[in-house]
């Protein structure tokens, strides 16, 4: 599963807005994936993950910086996160079941901040996006 | 049983209540068939799907949304009894159109996501929560039936 030229378009140009807000919409995501599903909490037990806490903003921004770099090298995701790839396989060691989770928590962030922008078409793109992304960081497993 | 508490109920009811769901409904089969395309194989006889535009235009996807949605409405009036509210659906979903379950935990990240792009700042993590607890559910008691 690949990105078509179409696609690129609408995920850069919508980065173009998001990146104005990454932080923000990056801690929200994991807002929404801690309160829809608790059991991703396991996975911070060292952070203090009430709503506004320093902690789930510092970690938010990071989340979103990480997919800003990978949109900016949209064409070659995989060397873009390539250590961070690394270090979810042989240090983090999340179950690739939850990149699901957070990637969907990602889309409707990004909807209910962008509603007019969020077509079905955009949607489709995002969706796309996150798939690869969660690929990379799941692909040096095992 | 999944139990919600007050909580969650009354989450979930206060949003119900302001949704269209002539429009949301037809907005969340679009999506299914837009993003995920293969859940068009249920769909053969809709006609012309073939492109976004197609898709969400198109009278018979708007028209069954709107029967999905409406069901779905049924759900948020037996939160306590989703196995019993949606069983002869679910002997009808795996005996006479052999729906894969998976699809509906895909149906139910659409109304999600079609909910969030109404209700924006409304739609806040905790209402999600109660949200996504239901579309669980629902999907669960879907395929309670099956065999």
């Amino acid at each position: 599963m690949s990105l078509t030229k179409a696609e690129k378009a609408i995920i850069l140009s919508m980065w173009g807005k998001i990146s104005t807000q990454a932080d923000a919409i990056g801690t929200q995501a994991l807002e929404r994936l801690f309160a829809s599903y608790p059991q991703t909490k396991t996975y911070f037990p060292h952070f203090d993950l009430r709503p506004g806490s320093a902690h789930l903003r510092t970690h938010g921004a990071k989340v979103a910086a990480a997919l800003g770099d990978a949109v900016k090298s949209i064409d070659n995701i995989a060397g873009a996160l390539s250590k961070l790839s690394e270090m979810h396989a042989y240090v983090l060691r999340v179950d690739p079941v939850n990149f699901k989770l957070l990637s969907h928590c990602l889309l409707v962030t990004v909807a209910s901040h962008f509603p007019a922008d969020f077509t079905a078409d955009a949607h489709t793109a995002w969706d796309k996006f996150l798939s690869i992304v969660s690929c990379v960081l799941t692909e040096k497993y095992r | 049983m999944v139990h919600f508490t007050a909580e969650e109920k009354a989450a979930v009811v206060s949003l119900w209540a302001k949704v269209n769901v002539e429009l949301v409904g037809g907005e969340v089969l679009g999506r299914l068939l837009v993003v995920y395309p293969w859940t068009q194989r249920f769909f053969d006889n809709f006609g012309n799907l073939s492109s976004e535009s197609a898709i969400m235009g198109n009278p018979k996807v708007k028209a069954h949304g709107k029967k999905v949605l409406t069901s779905f409405g049924n759900a948020v009036k037996h939160m306590d009894d989703l196995k019993d509210t949606f069983a002869e659906l679910s002997e009808l979903h795996c005996d006479k159109m052999h729906v894969d379950p998976e699809n509906f935990k895909l149906l139910g990240n659409m109304i999600l996501i079609v909910l969030a792009t109404h209700f924006s700042k409304e739609f806040t993590p905790q209402v999600q929560a109660a949200w996504q607890k239901l579309t669980a559910a629902v999907a669960n008691a879907l395929a309670h039936r099956y065999h």
